[in-house]
């Protein structure tokens, strides 16, 4: 089956099976290895993609169901201000120890952000809650996100 | 390789359905996983796979002076945001999974699944909610109690597709939702509890009680909550050794990699027991 999707901003066309999984896809097709597999069950947050400025998990979102849907990866967001305010925050509270998950922190912050551009601590942990770091203990990450979220000011 | 097939509407499902014996595919959340293979191959679908999840036709919500109707494909996300659903249903709702699968995760998913962690089953056990089925040209309707067999297993013939969840309104002002799971966050239930109380002055004048996760199908039953019904709430609390030793008997839990047994009923009973000396007061 072709399928046709906005890939980072620009219309990507894949001829392959529709219940390939977006992960898959992401990383082998078009080289995205910002797109990590952790669990490949939806439980670690990793494979986090934005589909239509809503997150997903592309470990287990089949290819087929994103036609025509508009894809943004961590490479594709790393184009953005939004994304440098939050790589500036998560450097400076010490957010990144093995880098794993970062990506898909960075998209659930974005998910996060984009409704609720100034989040309560509580507000940051639930928006997270589907993401899983095996090192910092999550209390870098959060700071980094209210940060990003204070000295963006006006981006989201 | 197995066929899929991305339907362009309700009707043309249906007809796919009644065609193929195919597997209906909504958020995919359960199915992905259920699915998967290692090594980034394509998941394990033995049959024609028909992806329904984009249908605006399962994607409603209307309500009217009787009832909400929600279908089938809503997201939780969906869910949380219309003002419509009942509020148990989205305190339970927001706490099932994190933001990636709410985003996707379908009720008539979380219902057909049938799994006893399933979330949405003991509120919409409690909701009185009931169930349409759909094929060519025929529908019916089922209480959702009778449309869950077991674990895992529903009455769903193989060209019937869920198309509606119908939860009639009802009025409760005590309500009092617990999910216990071994984080707070994205984990599956070992125990839910919901209890919903219409009090009036010292009147309990309708309840609802229902327990997840802690037999092979949802506890409720109508029998005990008709006795609790009707009473002055200072008869209730000298029922509730008696109402705890009948619901005690209902709970059957097993063990398993969640929980066991014993701390599962333990934990039921003391639910229960808060719901009542509480909660309802
Ligand atoms: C990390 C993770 C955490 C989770 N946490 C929870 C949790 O806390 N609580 C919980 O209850 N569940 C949880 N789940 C399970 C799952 O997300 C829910 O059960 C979800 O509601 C399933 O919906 P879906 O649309 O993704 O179903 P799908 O995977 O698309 O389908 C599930 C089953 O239902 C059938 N089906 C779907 N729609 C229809 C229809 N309209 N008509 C007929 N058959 C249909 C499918 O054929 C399949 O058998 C979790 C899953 C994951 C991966
Ligand atoms: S790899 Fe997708 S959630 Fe873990
Ligand atoms: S920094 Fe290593 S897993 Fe999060």
């Amino acid at each position: 089956m072709e399928i046709n999707f906005i890939l980072n901003g620009k219309g990507v066309k894949v001829k392959t099976h529709p219940l390939r999984r977006l992960l898959d896809v992401l990383r082998e097709d078009f080289d995205l290895s910002g797109v990590k597999e952790g669990c490949g069950e939806g439980e670690c947050g990793a494979c986090a993609v934005l589909v239509d400025g809503e997150l997903a998990l592309s470990c287990i979102t089949p290819v087929g169901s994103v036609e025509g849907t508009s894809v943004v990866t961590i490479e594709g967001y790393r184009e953005t201000a939004k994304y440098r305010a939050l790589e500036e925050a998560f450097s400076a509270t010490g957010a990144v120890q093995c880098g794993f998950c970062t990506p898909g922190f960075i998209i659930a912050a974005e998910s996060l952000l984009s409704k609720t551009p100034r989040p309560t601590p509580n507000e940051i942990r639930e928006a997270i809650s589907g993401n899983l770091c095996r090192c910092t203990g999550y209390s870098g990450i959060v700071e980094g996100i209210k940060r990003a979220s204070e000295r963006g000011e006006g981006l989201w | 390789m197995v066929d899929t097939f991305k339907p362009q509407s309700l009707q043309e499902a249906v007809d796919v359905l009644s065609d193929k014996g195919a597997i209906l595919f909504a958020g995919g959340t359960d199915l992905m996983v259920q699915r998967r293979r290692r090594g980034g191959l394509i998941p394990d679908f033995d049959r024609p796979v028909i992806l329904i999840g984009h249908l605006k036709e399962l994607k409603e919500i209307s309500n009217s002076t009787r009832e909400i109707r929600i279908g089938s494909c809503c997201t939780y996300t969906a869910l949380l945001s219309h003002k419509a659903v009942p509020e148990i249903l989205k305190t339970c709702v927001s706490q099932i999974a994190s933001p990636g699968i709410r985003n996707r995760g379908t009720i008539g998913g979380n219902i057909c699944n049938a799994s006893p962690a399933g979330d949405t089953l003991p509120v919409l056990y409690a909701l009185d909610a009931s169930v349409i089925l759909a094929r060519d040209n025929k529908e019916r309707v089922l209480p959702i109690e009778k449309f869950i067999k077991g674990p895992g297993t529903t009455v769903l013939e193989a060209d019937e597709l869920l198309t509606r969840i119908i939860i009639p309104h009802s009025s409760f002002n005590k309500f009092f939702y617990k999910k216990v799971g071994t984080r707070a966050y994205n984990a599956l239930s070992k125990i839910s509890f919901t209890g919903l109380a219409l009090k009036k002055l010292r009147a309990v004048e309708d309840v609802r009680i229902a327990f997840g996760a802690v037999s092979p199908t949802v506890v409720r039953s109508k029998d005990i909550e008709a006795q609790i019904r009707g009473k002055d709430i200072d008869a209730i609390q000298k029922m509730i050794p008696e109402i705890l030793s009948h619901y005690s008997k209902l709970i059957d839990p097993i063990s398993d990699q969640r929980s066991n047994r014993r701390y599962r009923k333990t934990v039921s009973l003391n639910l229960l027991n808060s719901f009542l000396k509480n909660y309802m007061l």
